[in-house]
């Protein structure tokens, strides 16, 4: 192993722990401190594009909602820009594509509103199909969790994804892939993300 | 088009592993199944970007962000600082440090938190800041206490506090805990103990620095934090069909 070298080690991951909302979510954990806390509006109001409402729960190996999970999004807006020096083009002013996502404590339940992104560039050639990128982090997880969510109604981008493409078991793309249902107003898309058991999602070393 | 410079591969011996039946509620939110493998895409290799007008200039000073005015909360006044590098020794500028923490006597603002030690009404426990050009950061707070938690019948944390970075990609999201140098709980805590390292321990553990006194004041407590380095793109890496 090359360990002579003059490389610095990474700080080793902890667990968020049950406490994780004092520090990044405040208001959630019952006290008002911050002039502006972030991450709470993903795409802004002049983002363009197709506006979505995405909800879902993060379910532990015995079944059971953790309620006490904090989710992080990362999306490119719906042209497929990252709000990045190298994230592929302009964004609407006020777009960060960036948001923290809270449980409800008493159900598990989780919800989020923002733009549906566009197709973003591969790594060497072809294009991603539209997703968002999502962190986990929570009491018991000692390395937050990355993955990702597509979604159902855009079948043939999802085909050519090469992230999808990658994942050898075909049946387990289908845990990263969150259902649309018409509500008659905002575009609903379920996404349930399962720890342990046959239907495990995808977590991604990234 | 470009391909964009990857971050180094997590180096996972450095980490706890997902399941760590010492620290109990691991056992049943741990991923299973391996990670699957990814070459950073731009999905990864960006991420959120912070300025000064998210935060407020006092918001890394515990002290006084959630005191009443003239008074501060009870503790031992420490300042907590260090610098945010990359895994090339090279600084992290401007990227978004936040802290949250128990008060002196162990006991978190959340509603969720029932230890018997008071709040402190004039801590509030969390503050976040933004790095310098060289990557330097500070916080003014008190030390946080040891405090009792459910896992076996008699654990108790040693004192830390819980930091979360960014960096610039989003590969290189981190939330860890600081510990303080000679605290006895740091060698029995079941969650210090899912890291499989002595090494990473230790880098996990602030130093006391003498000479960031200020004398009749604060103690002064360094720690500085390592995220993943990023390839160099010394040649032009085009693998066909990869």
């Amino acid at each position: 192993m090359p360990r002579n070298l003059d490389y610095l080690r990474e700080t080793a991951s902890q667990t968020a722990g049950p406490y994780v909302h004092i520090g990044l979510a405040p208001g959630a954990a019952g006290f008002d401190i911050y002039r502006q806390e972030l991450g709470r509006d993903i795409a802004g109001p002049n983002a363009k594009g197709e506006r979505i409402r995405i909800e879902g729960r993060v379910i532990d190996g015995m079944g059971a909602p953790i309620k006490d999970v904090m989710l992080e999004v990362w999306q490119a807006n719906a042209e497929g820009h990252y709000a990045h020096p190298e994230g592929g083009g302009p964004v609407e002013e006020g777009f960060r594509g960036w948001g923290r996502v809270i449980t409800d404590f008493e159900t598990g339940d989780w919800g989020f509103d923002t733009v549906k992104p566009g197709r973003t560039r591969g790594r060497n050639v072809g294009m991603q199909a539209p997703h968002l990128n999502l962190w986990i982090v929570a009491r018991g997880i000692n390395v937050g969790l990355n993955t990702r969510i597509y979604f159902s109604d855009e079948a043939e981008a999802n085909a050519q994804d090469p992230v999808l493409n990658l994942i050898e078991w075909e049946h387990r793309r289908a845990t990263l892939v969150a259902r649309r249902t018409e509500t008659g107003g905002t575009p609903l898309y379920r996404f349930d993300i399962r720890l342990q058991g046959e239907d495990e999602t995808v977590f991604f070393d990234v | 088009m470009t391909t964009p410079a990857e971050f180094y591969q997590r180096d996972r011996a450095l980490h706890p592993p997902a399941y760590t039946p010492g620290y109990k509620t691991s056992v049943a939110r741990s991923p299973r199944y391996s990670l699957i493998s990814l070459q950073n895409s731009v999905s990864e290799v960006t991420g959120p970007v912070f300025g000064h007008a998210d935060i407020e200039p006092g918001d890394n000073d515990l002290l006084t962000n959630y005191a009443r005015p003239g008074e501060s909360p009870i503790g031992e006044r420490i300042i907590l600082k260090g610098r945010v590098l990359d895994e090339n020794a090279r600084p992290v500028p401007n990227t978004l440090v936040e802290i949250w923490q128990a008060n002196a006597g162990g006991r978190y603002r959340h509603k969720k938190d029932t230890y018997l030690a008071p709040i402190d009404p004039n801590f509030g426990g969390c503050g976040r800041t933004l790095t310098d050009e060289a990557g330097h950061y500070a916080f003014r707070t008190v030390k946080p206490g040891a405090y009792p938690w459910r896992n076996m019948v008699n654990n108790w944390r040693p004192a830390h506090v819980h930091v979360s970075v960014f960096g610039t990609g989003f590969a290189q999201r981190l939330i860890t805990q600081c510990y303080f140098e000679g605290d006895p709980l740091i060698p029995i805590c079941p969650i210090v103990q899912t890291i499989p390292d002595q090494g990473a321990i230790e880098r996990l553990t602030a130093t006391l620095d003498l000479n960031a006194t200020i004398p009749l004041d604060s103690i002064a407590y360094t720690f500085d934090i390592v995220l993943r380095g990023r390839r160099s793109t010394l040649f032009e890496n085009r693998l066909e069909g990869n």
